[in-house]
């Protein structure tokens, strides 16, 4: 199984492209190419990320098919949703898939990640199938939380949720920062919130600490202009978000583009590395779906800002631009793995809408960890429920 | 010197500490200990046991702890095991929840549980619920710890008791220790285990001295989670208290006992999982319960006991109604003679125990 951040990460020798039919010879296409990044907005630095950035064809390959997967991973949950084969609360990530993918390519194995309830495309780059995704989402027992977390509680190793509680994650992520700090381990965390939860107070309390400290931690504003259905010019006194960290440095920079988003996190998290305490990001970046699932999107902001930004700035279509026309790839290829993914797709919901829902008898366990058995309250005193892990 | 600061730093009814037992290979005898030395003691242990474990909280270090209870442990384990936070609760203990999910074993002391009530919803949210909401794959090994319930004086904002918020919730485990027996065991048990664990200490036991057995002082003494302690046996009539009630249930007990009523005193030690099988057995010995607790009446601990009495075995046992003795239904006031109304006083409980053998049903 393809460890998706395995292959962000390293240059793996394995092209994402593997078993299409290839109708060029692979020697035609340029093994990588340089592009020039946006300059970051800087807070407290004197050195900057580069303004280059120098994609692998095979990077490439994965950062598109990785994109375009949680891309149509999303729809998918659309769909699911306004079936009523999801059920909640369901928060989607269409738009802002370079963040996290440009993310998870500048980290390294001993790193850790959290973020809130706009998840699921974080689950997926830190290690979990789409099927498990899926089969969570539609509160099935192959559920990557065993279908008792749903679209907000998702986790896997070094990957702390989703977490439902707006801002709560961040001192959650800055405590993650403490044990690599603690255990020596050199790795970071990277703690995720956007534009609405940067008015927490909490974070600010977390600021302070992970500051004094020097916490390896790098907090993420993933700004998408609107906290649910207030902008940001309504929420906020100040929306230099990046400036928020007061005496902790920050970059703002274009969360559209996946390669500025790498390099930006990789600058950032060496910084961490150095011990120099923690560094807060600002990607500006973009939802094309509502805040969740019952928000259209349209009550507080025009049909025609969306329809703009998905013309000029969708992360996958200025990807496929700069692969093609730097021969990094064919339009033909990445056509292929359009098909390959959606494939993927339908076999991962078909999975998560066939699979079996949880056992009752799953009901009362995970109350505790590693104790003995014992006897849950149901909804009456005649109801036991057995707690047996 | 370790008995000079001791003494000074007793409150009312204490009796004076003896030094420190050193070990010397030879068999210790039992020991009048704190529970405030006790707690200081748990806390060394179980930072010498485990590499993992670490204290933070405000004041902890360098001022030895707002009521010192972590004396000495910042010279002897240094920045790293124990922190100083900044007023931060919500924050701190965000960050404490964090460490915990990434494989530490934090205690996080809050000054008082009244305090806590900012971090609360990291307490629920992130900690308790965490493992159930991850199907199994992130436990959550942290100890919340510090004084809970009224001190003296302190006012309404200082003095609640938060037994039953914290007993409502599944996830958590919460512990409310009354001897230095208790105090010791209790909070080992807790740093321990590996789920969220409550410790409700009191102020006005810290300065109070019990005797501990040779048994109690061994290194790898802990007091079972969920599990009561009779106090005192009786067979007329059970009372069942927490914490510093407990004390004082055992003095109405022993003047009571002047006038013929034998009374039987469970402490409880653990408020979740809550040993309601060690109530009924002694139910189905005195046919009268009466239950003592120094928070509020409504949705209590009290109120707890009663209702899974009444739907348990023992209802026909029972030849009274089960009745609660409770702080005051008010917010806790200043004035020594209205904060004496409104916390359960030992005359309190001698009456409902008589209300509750006149009473027949």
């Amino acid at each position: 199984m393809l460890v998706i951040s395995t292959a962000l990460r390293s240059s793996a020798t394995k092209s994402a492209a593997r078993g299409l039919a290839v109708s060029r010879n692979y020697a035609d296409f340029a093994s990588e190419a340089t592009f020039e990044t946006k300059k970051c907005d800087c807070f407290l630095l004197e050195t900057l990320p580069p303004t280059t950035a120098v994609l692998t064809r095979e990077q490439g390959l994965s950062y598109y098919k990785t994109m375009q997967t949680i891309r149509r991973m999303e729809l998918k949950a659309d769909q699911l949703y306004k079936q009523k084969i999801i059920r909640g609360f369901c928060h989607l990530y269409d738009g802002q898939e370079a963040c996290c993918v440009g993310i998870e390519a500048a980290l390294k194995h001993e790193d850790h990640l959290i973020t809130s309830y706009r998840d699921h495309a974080f689950t997926f780059t830190r290690g979990v199938p789409v099927k498990h995704v899926l089969a969570e989402l539609t509160g099935r027992r192959s559920g990557c939380a065993k279908g008792k977390g749903g679209s907000m509680h998702m986790y896997t190793r070094n990957f702390y949720g989703g977490n439902g509680i707006v801002g709560a994650q961040i001192p959650l992520g800055a405590g993650v920062a403490w044990a690599c700090k603690y255990n020596g381990t050199g790795g970071v965390c990277v703690a995720m919130h956007g534009d609405g939860a940067a008015n927490q107070g909490q974070i600010f309390e977390t600021y302070n600490m992970a500051a004094l400290w020097k916490l390896p931690c790098i907090f993420i504003c993933e700004n998408n202009r609107y906290g649910m259905g207030t902008s940001v010019e309504r929420a906020a006194a100040s929306t230099d978000y990046y400036k928020r960290g007061e005496f902790i440095p920050g970059l703002r920079l274009d969360g559209m583009d996946v390669l500025c988003v790498r390099e930006a996190t990789k600058f950032a998290a060496e910084y961490c590395r150095a011990g120099k305490g923690p560094i807060l990001l600002e990607l500006q970046t973009y939802r094309f779906h509502g805040h969740s699932m019952s928000d259209p999107g349209v009550s507080y902001r025009t049909r025609e800002e969306i329809q703009e930004v998905k013309r000029t700035s969708d992360p996958i279509s200025l990807l496929k631009e700069k692969m093609v026309n730097s021969n990094l790839a064919s339009v033909e290829e990445l056509k292929d793995i359009d098909v390959a993914v959606r494939k993927e797709i339908e076999e991962a919901a078909q999975f998560a809408t066939t699979d079996a829902e949880p056992p009752m008898e799953d009901i009362a366990n995970h109350i505790y960890y590693k104790e003995p058995p014992f006897e849950v309250r149901g909804c009456h005193p005649w109801i036991k429920y057995k707690s047996v892990c | 010197m370790a008995a000079l600061r001791s003494l000074l730093s007793v409150g009312k009814n204490a009796v004076p500490v003896l030094l420190r037992r050193e070990f010397h290979g030879t068999a210790p005898a039992t020991l009048q200990v704190t529970v405030r030395d006790s707690l200081n003691r748990a806390l060394d242990e179980e930072l010498e046991r485990d590499e993992k474990v670490f204290l933070l909280g405000e004041e902890v270090a360098q001022f030895d702890g707002a009521y010192k209870v972590s004396r000495g442990l910042w010279k002897k384990y240094g920045d790293r095991r124990v922190i100083d936070t900044p007023i931060s609760e919500m924050g701190f203990a965000g960050i404490a929840v964090g460490a915990a999910m990434a494989g530490l074993r934090p205690i996080c002391e809050f000054m008082t549980f009244n305090f806590a009530m900012q971090a609360i919803d990291q307490i629920i949210n992130s900690a308790a619920k965490t493992y159930y909401m991850s199907g199994g794959m992130v436990p959550v090994p942290i100890v919340f710890r510090g004084p809970n319930g009224a001190a003296a004086g302190v006012a309404a904002q200082h003095s609640q008791c938060f037994a039953a918020w914290y007993g409502h919730c599944p996830g958590l485990k919460v512990v409310s220790p009354w001897s230095s027996e208790d105090a010791r065991g209790l909070l080992k048990a807790a740093v321990r285990d590996e789920n969220p664990v409550i410790v409700l200490e009191n102020e006005l036991l810290y300065g109070v001295a019990f005797e501990l057995s040779e048994e109690a002082q061994s290194k790898d003494f802990v007091v079972p989670l969920g599990k009561a302690k009779i106090e005192r046996q009786g067979n007329r009539i059970t009372l069942v208290s927490h914490s510093r009630m407990v004390g004082i249930c055992l003095e109405a007990a022993t003047v009571l006992a002047k006038e013929g009523i034998e009374c039987e005193v469970i402490n409880l030690r653990s408020i979740r999982p809550l040993d309601i099988a060690a109530i009924e057995q002694s139910v189905m010995k005195t046919n009268h319960l009466v239950t003592v607790e120094g928070g509020w009446p409504m949705f209590g601990v009290g109120a707890e006991i009663s209702a899974q009495i009444m739907e348990g075995p023992v209802f026909n046992h029972l030849d009274s109604p089960v009745y609660r003795v409770t702080g005051a239904d008010l917010p806790v006031p200043y004035a020594k003679n209205l904060e004496e109304c409104s916390l359960p006083q030992m005359k309190d409980i001698t009456f409902v125990v008589k209300k509750s053998l006149c009473n027949k049903l």
